[in-house]
């Protein structure tokens, strides 16, 4: 009891500080300015497209995992865990070495005239680094919790594979891959070490509503409150939207994600 | 940066993922400050903290190893950040003794929240350059050139001293012969971006991500100087950086920081900052540039 109010107190006071310092109006008005609304779209933008590769890179790579063995399996496991663990700022600098114009990588992608550093694209690099293991972690629990007779029974069915995993394994583990998608999207959206660290801070091309925050708490703290805010609520907006979609409750796909770990 | 986000906690990791967290928080670079705050803990012994601009990373943390040979027993923690971010810190209520700025504006912002306990005193002048990747692949020799289509720049944020040092140096240079009317509207444009501290820029620019920079000379320190080319900019068109140090007015012991900074006015105080590629105090706009620090 007193573990679960001291909880409570933990998780929610901050919530509520944050709403409580800021009258709606000033809200509304400041959702208005354009420096604001900049920050918001690039937001939404760089994390709907990393949410997306995230699931198009990660949806094979987990089916993978859940339905084969391979030599080399628990390694690529482990990458894939890997910037779960990592603070954000390190996968930075690493995805500077990596692929910035000087990096490892870099010359490789001049050939195809990309310099990524400082661009839009190096924010939804950062995030798909980072929201990677959210989603095929999830998803890959998901696979796995789908019963073997349901596939079974495709097959003697003369199913294809194609087709069973289409019909059956997908519907099945949707929960699941919602769940990772939203967790990743979340992630993604708050992401901020990596994304300063290796796409840098420019308004309206880099400079997402975190780093907007942290950039306003410097010199002008209401203004960051009132950013924070309003990233608080397309946050809870969105992940309730994703909650109460016809037929598919994320809960039930966090479950699965937590038996399946 | 002191504010990170670390979203990386999920229930039930392996054994495993906890040895690489292990194994990441070990060989990431601890600085001074943070190696010092892990000791904090032990039964407190005498303890400094000082927040000072990040251009002072290098001379402060000297001026700090002395200040602790000199009383046994204590020890300087150091908060290196942009001074806009120190100050936020200090008026949101962070525990410091001395503050060190690399402008007036954030000193006096502090000072008008009441938080100092004397007046602020200018102990250093610094001046900018412009930076450029030893590997130079813009291929910029001359300032005018910073103008130049798709140049890659990186500058301190408008909020940071060096930020709005350069602007102004981008103001008088534009004003000046040889340079276009609108030259620092047009090398503004080719800002990449508007990096937290003036130590940032000079990580772009020496990893070659960006094209060029400005930064204090003393930030072409020995550890980065060569990766690095520095364009000097004409004495005219500088701007001579003057930095405002001052107790703060809660410090729990007020004696050991008014220690610190007579150790920062005093004559050796002095000379470790101009080797560090500092101006003395007394340097004024018509000054020789000094020597690059070693």
């Amino acid at each position: 009891m007193l573990a679960g109010s001291l909880l409570v107190l933990l998780l929610g006071l901050p919530l509520a500080a944050l709403v409580i310092r800021v009258p709606p109006a000033t809200l509304l008005a400041r959702l208005g300015q354009p420096e604001v609304l900049e920050a918001l779209r690039l937001s939404l933008f760089t994390s709907a497209c990393s949410t997306a590769a995230v699931v198009l890179l990660g949806l094979p790579v987990a089916h993978l995992l859940a339905t084969r063995e391979f030599r080399g399996k628990r390694l690529l496991e482990l990458l894939i865990d890997v910037p779960m663990v990592l603070p954000p700022t390190v996968a930075g600098v690493g995805l500077l070495l990596a692929f910035g114009r000087a990096g490892l990588a870099g010359g490789v992608l001049r050939m195809f005239g990309l310099s990524l550093p400082f661009t839009t694209l190096a924010v939804i690099v950062a995030q798909l680094y980072v929201a990677t293991p959210f989603f095929v972690s999830s998803a890959t629990a998901g696979f796995l919790s789908v019963e073997p007779r349901y596939l079974e029974s495709a097959a003697t069915h003369r199913a294809s594979p194609f087709y069973t995993f289409l019909h059956v394994t997908l519907p099945l583990s949707a929960p699941s891959l919602l769940a990772g998608a939203a967790m990743g999207w979340a992630r993604a959206l708050g992401e901020f070490g990596a994304t300063i660290t290796f796409a840098g801070n420019l308004p309206g091309r880099t400079q997402t509503m975190p780093l907007a925050v942290y950039v306003a708490l410097q010199s002008d703290v209401d203004a960051a409150v009132t950013l924070s805010v309003l990233l608080l609520a397309v946050s809870l907006v969105i992940l309730l939207g994703l909650r109460v979609l016809p037929g598919v409750t994320i809960t039930r796909g966090i479950l699965a994600f937590r038996r399946g770990r | 940066m002191t504010a990170m986000r670390n979203r990386t906690s999920m229930p039930s990791l392996a054994n495993h993922r906890l040895a690489i967290v292990a194994l990441l928080l070990g060989t990431f670079p601890v600085s001074d400050g943070a190696h010092h705050a892990f000791h904090a803990t032990t039964p407190s012994k005498d303890q400094l903290t000082v927040f000072a601009a990040a251009s002072l990373t290098e001379s402060f943390g000297e001026l700090g190893r002395l200040m602790e040979q000199r009383h046994p027993g204590l020890t300087v923690r150091f908060n290196f950040a942009g001074s806009q971010q120190l100050a936020a810190q200090l008026e949101q209520g962070a525990e410091a003794d001395v503050f060190a700025s690399a402008d007036d504006r954030w000193m006096k912002s502090v000072q008008e929240k009441q938080l100092l306990a004397a007046e602020p005193q200018i102990f250093a002048r610094n001046r900018l350059v412009v930076i450029v990747p030893a590997s130079n692949p813009a291929r910029i020799d001359r300032l005018a050139q910073l103008s130049g289509r798709g140049i890659k720049l990186v500058l301190a944020a408008d909020a940071v001293p060096a930020g709005r040092y350069s602007r102004e140096v981008l103001q008088k240079l534009s004003a000046s012969t040889g340079f276009e009317a609108d030259y620092g509207r047009r090398v503004l444009a080719n800002v990449v971006s508007q990096e937290e501290n003036v130590k940032s820029v000079v990580t772009k620019v020496q990893l070659g991500e960006a094209d060029a920079g400005m930064v204090y000379r003393s930030d072409v320190t020995p550890a980065v100087s060569r990766y690095l080319k520095v364009l000097d900019i004409p004495e005219e068109s500088n701007v001579l950086a003057s930095y405002p140090i001052a107790t703060i007015r809660n410090s729990a012991q007020r004696a050991l920081a008014d220690g610190f900074v007579d150790l920062v006015l005093s004559a050796e105080g002095q000379s470790v900052l101009e080797r560090h590629g500092f101006l003395g105090v007394e340097a004024k706009a018509g000054s020789p540039v000094p020597p690059k620090p070693r």
